[in-house]
């Protein structure tokens, strides 16, 4: 019983933490709690879904599935494109918001606040295309493979999870050990002084939002396989999305990645012993938790 | 027709200055103080709830239900719009400000799961209905009944603004704007900064709990749905385009979006076909949403400038020239 509720709780986990990633680095460069990330995550969901909707079109709807998946292959590869336009979505925003509030120096709260507009407008967006009718990448269903120690897992969730740790572990090498990684951590540090050792800031910004993006359709696209696609997924996943940067310590990437962990397996928990119905109060509690235990997160240092 | 019209205008009316009184709570904590809170439906459900526990008619099935007069229903939701904002500010009005936008924004998500699941509390999904109305002997005449309600709620705004615009020029009100302006300054003189914003969270708090219980009795139906985000940013929306830290200025905010509002939704109505509703209300968001945005970026101090607000002591002219002179709204 508990080996299967740790592994539900890893793969909603896994998936926070995967969005969580854009929201701590918008967080820690750009400094500013971004409200509409989580519609990056269902424009990421819905993109995918057009995408393999045109791509099945365009051949004619006769692609194999990929055994032992559920899906075929027009997903895969319209996931990748969706993720290009989901960060390209992520730049324009900044482009006619973000970007020109920064260039006039607005308080944080006034970013804030029209982030929170721009997360109105984006959802509303989606759900006057699509309808707020959930959709799916497939209708296939697919059995569980039994696990040791009386698990049960289907090839889709178990795939998830390997790519989930293969993307985290790219985004960690790339921001430790690339030049335009290291300017990051430097702008997150301190973007003054950033700026005088000759950073390009508006190039690390550019980074922040195409890499946040993308990793936002990632998280968006796996949930809609693994569950459902809705114009309120992203929405709902916002505050545990909060939840694991905090936890992780705001602009550390293995930080969000397992506070994304710890709020999964603490949902899988409390949809266990307390009831379905609570879960998105768990977010709200961990977050309460920490900030009365630990404001910095479990990697963050002491502001 | 006539006669329709007056006590359309007359609910119109009442129902924008319910916001009105929401919005002032949040000119409190956002205008006054410059704490952002991003959970308003959250204390305005808490005041809706307490007060619709305390009045209403006893239900089978429902442990709320005393059947007490109005204006104590309105009182215990100002405390209890009080006393839970002054919990959540005691927990995290001293961490970063985006931390406390993020927690207000936990604690409307956490109330309205309240709403929905504390079933014997709450009434679970469908909510509490036959709650007691002011004037209720006058519900046979559309038109008193309405004229009454306005009074009654164009009163409260008044005592309310009189009271909050006294507030603000007050030795307390001027501590609230000194520590949002430059919190090392305020700390100087001695003004310990982390009880002020506490103070004024509460304080806001409370008026939007009162609010939300004007607005559950005068509707006389409450559910979870009507405390969704969108309310949030509905009372948000009003604060901005009518200008933050300026009582007058929530006022009109409330009055003008709400008239923008209620109309952009009967054009919906209107011209969407009956299929279509949902889709055209969305899109009536997606247009609120890009016009939040653009107020945000071409007048963020909104339709009124911040009042300028000095000690009652200093004469007006003194002001122009002094020192003293506020700066813009943030």
């Amino acid at each position: 019983m508990i080996p299967q509720i740790l592994l539900e709780g890893a793969l909603t986990g896994a998936l926070i933490g995967l969005g969580a990633i854009g929201l701590t680095l918008t967080y820690s460069i750009l400094r500013f709690a971004n409200f509409a990330h989580g519609e990056l995550l269902t424009w990421g969901a819905y993109l995918s879904l057009s995408v393999a909707g045109l791509i099945g079109a365009a051949t004619g709807a006769h692609l194999p599935p990929l055994d032992p998946f559920s899906f075929t292959w027009a997903l895969p590869v319209a996931g990748l494109i969706a993720m290009l336009l989901t960060a390209a979505l992520a730049l324009a925003v900044d482009a006619v918001l973000f970007g020109r509030l920064r260039g006039r120096g607005a308080s944080t709260i006034i970013v804030v606040m029209a982030s929170f507009g721009a997360s109105m407008a984006l959802r509303s967006g989606l759900e006057f295309l699509y309808t707020s009718k959930p959709a799916y990448y497939t209708t296939e269903l697919q059995i569980a493979m039994r696990l040791p120690a009386g698990m049960r897992a289907t090839p889709d969730q178990l795939l998830m999870l390997g790519l989930t740790a293969l993307v985290v572990l790219a985004v960690h090498l790339m921001l430790t050990r690339t030049g335009i990684g290291r300017a990051m951590r430097a702008v997150s540090e301190n973007p003054a002084l950033a700026g005088l050792v000759g950073i390009d800031t508006r190039k690390v910004i550019r980074v922040v939002w195409i890499l946040g993006g993308a990793l936002a359709c990632a998280a968006g696209t796996m949930s809609g396989l693994l569950v459902q696609i809705r114009p309120y997924m992203g929405f709902d996943l916002l505050l545990p999305l909060f939840a694991a940067a905090i936890l992780g310590g705001i602009g550390s990437v293995p930080g969000a990645m397992l506070g994304g962990l710890i709020v999964g397996i603490c949902e899988a928990f409390a949809v266990h012993l307390i009831g379905a119905e609570w879960r998105a109060a768990v977010g709200f509690v961990l977050i309460i938790l920490v900030l009365l235990a630990r404001p910095s997160g479990l990697f963050g240092r002491a502001a | 027709m006539m006669l329709e019209l007056a006590s359309y205008g007359a609910f119109f009316l009442t129902v924008a200055l319910t916001y009105a009184v929401i919005v002032m709570g949040l000119n409190v904590q956002w205008g006054q103080t410059g704490l952002f809170n991003v959970g308003v439906a959250g204390f305005v459900a808490v005041g809706a709830y307490v007060s619709a526990f305390l009045t209403a008619a006893p239900a089978t099935g429902w442990l709320g239900g005393y059947g007490l007069p109005i204006w104590a229903g309105w009182g215990a939701a100002f405390l209890a719009g009080g006393l839970v904002a002054a919990a959540v500010g005691r927990l995290t009005i001293r961490l970063r400000a985006d931390y406390l936008a993020i927690t207000t924004f936990g604690v409307s998500v956490t109330v309205q799961l309240a709403a929905l699941n504390l079933q014997p509390l709450t009434g679970g999904p469908f909510g509490v209905s036959q709650i007691p109305r002011p004037f209720g002997a006058l519900a046979g005449q559309a038109l008193s009944f309405g004229l009454a309600n306005l009074a009654l709620l164009a009163a409260s705004v008044l005592v309310l603004c009189l009271v909050l615009e006294h507030l603000a020029r007050s030795p307390w009100g001027r501590v609230l704007r000194a520590i949002r302006e430059d919190e090392t300054a305020a700390e100087a003189l001695g003004k310990s900064p982390r009880r002020f914003r506490v103070e004024a969270f509460a304080l806001g708090g409370a008026i939007m709990g009162l609010g939300g219980a004007m607005q559950a009795h005068f509707i006389g139906f409450i559910a979870p749905e009507n405390y969704l985000p969108m309310v949030t940013f509905q009372v948000w929306a009003m604060l901005i385009v009518g200008g933050s830290g300026n009582t007058r200025g929530a006022i009109l905010g409330a009055v003008l979006v709400w008239a923008i509002w209620a109309a952009s939704s009967a054009v919906v109505e209107a011209l969407a076909p009956a299929g279509e509703q949902a889709r055209a209300a969305a899109l009536q968001t997606v247009i609120i949403g890009v016009a939040l945005c653009a107020i945000l970026l071409l007048r963020p101090q909104g339709i009124l400038r911040e009042m300028r607000t000095v000690s009652r002591r200093i004469r007006p002219s003194a002001t122009e020239t002094g020192p003293s002179s506020p700066p813009d709204a943030p």
